[in-house]
């Protein structure tokens, strides 16, 4: 269980927070959205310990991680995966390396057990045989998969994506849609996915959150939030600029 | 005690910003030594870090040794040759080489190389988020980037400082004896009258805290670098200047300390 609350954060004079308050259950697959720099991903990096906040508190199964050092927060991130925007792959490492990271780190398993973990973990982002691959040489929609496939290959209970189709075509977005929900039944996680796709946000989340003017403005079901007459969610969904 | 007045003036002046750095790299370092003597880093990744520190510094340490070596050879023979006192010309260079020049320009050129590669690779690492990626897969930056480099780094830098000294002395033994003329046995002699185990001791020891120095100026700065690609080549270029400035003035501090130790141990 996640639990946010009154959770405050400015860069200096700059708030981009203001008494955020929520929470998530498990198995749930919430979907954030929110306007460009609304601290969409902000509030992602809140949730994993990534940044700290100038006040409030963020509860992971009833532990404020707000109160703990890097140190005690490599525990608690063991619960997590995280796909990042850009994929954040290590460039020095082959697919196979990024994918074997975590588990190479906190598990005692032999070569053989590894590589039979990544082939399967590959095999199920849809990316079979490319083990040997540098990030350099992957596509977009690629280097994402294998982001997943390196958040997920040790079981964590929750993954987090950031912004996970921004940057790619129609059908490669789709595809890595039907991903996040395969990966969701299969693991049984709970997800939280940051995007500012609607098409996405209706596919892949039992649940809306959206950011606006540095608070949850709405937190409903996808159908709920498609079918609203509030003003500030209509301008969101239907995507009509500021006249 | 400061009051609260000056150190409100003090953070936004250059001092106060150096203030800062020092004390962010100071906790740094305490994290790495602490993290370093559980012993728990990767022996692959330190030696693949001695590898690219160590192995890959030989050609620059080497010219550098090597002609640093020869002219000094030839300069002292200059001014010797005036009082007649040829064949003391090793004995002079053998010092300087082991306690000295050794020590200092090795470092110095390691930082230019090293420290800049390593400020480099972790501030590219910082700006495309793989060190936040680190961190969400329960890594620690420090664990993981900082002590390899550092425990390497302390490997390397003596073995490329003693590889330094040699080279030194045999170039400025073939000028000395093949160009000047000295004569070699007494130039042989009077060097190894002169010069000994603590003059090399001295430049090993300097040479592991210069080697601490390069690995963590390098870290910190890729570790604080700002976002993007100035910031990167910011973090690279002040990698190298600040670790060669902290050598030079370690390099004076050093010298009384330990010289002042072994006239107290009578060495």
């Amino acid at each position: 269980m996640i639990e946010v609350r009154s959770l405050k954060k400015s860069f200096g004079a700059q708030p981009v927070l203001q008494d955020v308050s929520f929470r998530i259950e498990n198995g749930e697959s919430v979907v954030i959205i929110g306007r460009s720099g609304g601290g969409k991903s902000v509030l992602l990096k809140h949730i994993i310990g990534l940044l700290q906040p100038d006040a409030g508190a963020v509860l992971i199964d009833s532990e404020d991680i707000v109160a703990m050092n890097e140190r005690q927060l490599l525990r608690v991130r063991r619960k997590f995966g995280m796909v990042f925007q850009g994929a954040a792959l290590f460039d020095s490492m082959t697919v196979a390396e990024n994918v074997a990271f975590g588990l190479r780190r906190h598990e005692h398993l032999t070569e053989a057990e590894i590589a039979k973990r990544v082939a399967a973990t590959l095999d199920m982002v849809d990316l079979p045989g490319t083990e040997n691959k540098n990030p350099a040489e992957l596509s977009g929609g690629m280097r994402k998969r294998v982001g997943l496939a390196r958040a997920i290959i040790y079981e964590p209970q929750i993954v987090l994506y950031d912004e996970p189709t921004t940057g790619l075509d129609p059908i490669v977005s789709d595809s890595i849609d039907k991903l996040i929900i395969r990966v969701r039944d299969h693991l049984r996680v709970t997800s939280i996915v940051v995007t500012h796709d609607m098409r996405s946000a209706r596919r892949v989340g039992n649940r809306v959150l959206m950011l606006h003017d540095k608070k949850i403005y709405a937190n409903c079901t996808p159908e709920a939030l498609f079918t609203s007459q509030d003003s500030v969610v209509r301008q969101f969904v239907d995507g009509v600029a500021d006249s | 005690m400061l009051s609260l007045r000056a150190m409100n003036f003090l953070a936004g002046t250059w001092v106060g910003e150096w203030l800062v750095g020092l004390g962010r790299i100071t906790l740094l370092s305490r994290e790495a030594i602490a993290s370093a003597s559980t012993f728990k880093f990767s022996r692959r990744d330190v030696l693949y870090q001695i590898y690219f520190i160590g192995i890959k510094s030989q050609s620059v340490v080497i010219v550098t040794g090597a002609f640093t070596g020869m002219v000094l050879a030839a300069q002292t023979y200059f001014q010797f040759h005036k009082v007649k006192m040829d064949t003391a010309t090793l004995a002079v260079v053998s010092v300087s080489m082991c306690s000295e020049l050794g020590p200092v320009l090795t470092a110095l050129m390691v930082a230019g190389r090293v420290g800049a590669a390593i400020a480099a690779e972790i501030g590219t690492m910082r700006v495309t988020e793989q060190i936040d990626a680190l961190r969400t897969l329960a890594t620690h930056p420090t664990d993981y980037l900082v002590v390899p480099r550092l425990v390497a780094s302390i490997i390397a830098v003596p073995l490329l400082t003693v590889e330094s000294m040699i080279v030194g002395i045999a170039a400025s033994y073939a000028v000395a004896v093949g160009l000047l003329g000295i004569d070699p046995a007494y130039a042989w002699w009077n060097m190894l009258k002169y010069s000994g185990d603590v003059d090399v001791m001295i430049g090993l020891i300097k040479s592991v805290f210069y080697g601490g120095i390069i690995a963590m100026v390098g870290c910190y700065k890729g570790l604080s670098c700002s976002v993007g690609a100035e910031g990167v080549g910011r973090a690279t270029t002040e990698a190298v200047v600040y670790s060669s400035i902290t050598i030079l003035i370690c390099n004076f501090f050093l010298t009384l300390v330990l010289e002042h130790i072994c006239i107290i141990l009578g060495l």
